[in-house]
């Protein structure tokens, strides 16, 4: 499990907004058995970033997600992508905070029963820059 | 099906039956049936204990979480405060003023070192985040809102209720059978 990031910020009223493009490679089967048995229903996935603020202790934020049906391929190979969904911070955390980690998780979704959730085991840590940047195309 | 079972219950061999009961028999079978009821009561208030949530098992009632479950479906749920609310959670929760449950899943969360956490949730059907349900300047949940998260689901069973629901003829005649059923059943 791989994940390539390049970032920058810009701020947007009171709150830091952080720009994260990411490209991610993941193999869904585990060797010879494949994660999607006959009970398995589909798979939500999901790429969060999880940091610390002066302001708030743990945040994590859903920056991408994506639903696998059973049948589908199982082979993601994303590049370029941008998150799915606005990386604001509850204030300004975001200038310079050097820490910020992206795992990729996902639930599991029966036919029927238990509701797993499963944290993918690679996971990469991204720094933020000091400086804002004011005129950004996104 | 429905009509079949009625015309069945009501043919003279049960009535026959219940007039050869006596008083004394009517009155057990009535308490049986209270009984069976209170059970039931018992085992509910169980399941609110042990999973520390005031509505356990609910139905989902509407097509927002969809393909994942569907209108109908039932929901297990468990509300322990140990468990800390994380971004991917699937939490049923309230909004103030509001008497209908939302499931949807958490995207965002924000946590101080006491522990007070503010969170977001968006359904995974739809295609914007729930800011727009809270409440008039409401932006964030916090944990008095949430009535719990679900950690396991049965599908299509909870129809019953909803039908019971939009339908209340339906759960009449439902009632209706079920008391006929066990006043006349002879153990």
């Amino acid at each position: 499990l791989r994940k390539n990031v390049e970032d920058f910020t810009g701020p947007r009223e009171r709150s830091d907004l952080g720009f994260v493009t990411f490209d991610i490679t993941a193999d869904i089967l585990n060797g010879k058995m494949s994660i999607f048995d006959w009970n398995v229903k589909q798979l939500f996935l999901y790429l969060s970033a999880e940091y610390s603020t002066k302001n708030n202790a743990l945040n994590q934020v859903v920056l991408w997600d994506k639903i696998m049906l059973r049948g589908d391929n199982p082979r993601l190979s994303l590049k370029d992508m941008k998150s799915k969904y606005f990386f604001f911070d509850d204030g300004n955390g975001l200038k310079g905070n050097r820490n910020i980690t992206l795992t990729l998780s996902w639930n599991v979704v029966p036919n029927a029963g238990i509701l797993p959730l499963v944290t993918g085991s690679g996971h990469v840590s991204v720094p933020f820059p000091d400086t804002y940047e004011t005129t950004k195309s996104y | 099906v429905v009509a079949a079972a009625v015309a069945a219950m009501l043919s003279l061999d049960f009535l026959d039956d219940v007039r050869r009961m006596n008083k004394r028999q009517l009155y057990y079978q009535v308490l049986n049936f209270g009984m069976i009821v209170s059970s039931a009561l018992m085992i509910w208030k169980g399941l609110m204990v042990v999973t520390g949530s005031e509505s356990p098992i609910v139905v989902v009632l509407s097509g927002s979480m969809e393909p994942a479950f569907h209108r109908g479906d039932l929901l297990f749920l468990t509300n322990r405060i140990e468990d800390p609310i994380r971004v991917g959670e699937i939490v049923v929760f309230r909004i103030e003023g509001r008497e209908i449950p939302i499931v949807h899943r958490v995207l965002k969360i924000h946590e101080k070192q006491n522990g007070d956490i503010k969170f977001l949730t968006k359904g995974d059907n739809n295609a914007v985040d729930d800011r727009g349900l809270y409440k008039q300047g409401q932006h964030w949940l916090e944990k008095k809102d949430v009535v719990g998260r679900a950690r396991g689901f049965v599908p299509y069973i909870g129809i019953v209720t909803i039908l019971m629901n939009d339908y209340p003829k339906f759960k009449y005649a439902v009632l209706f059978l079920l008391g006929l059923f066990v006043l006349v059943h002879r153990e």
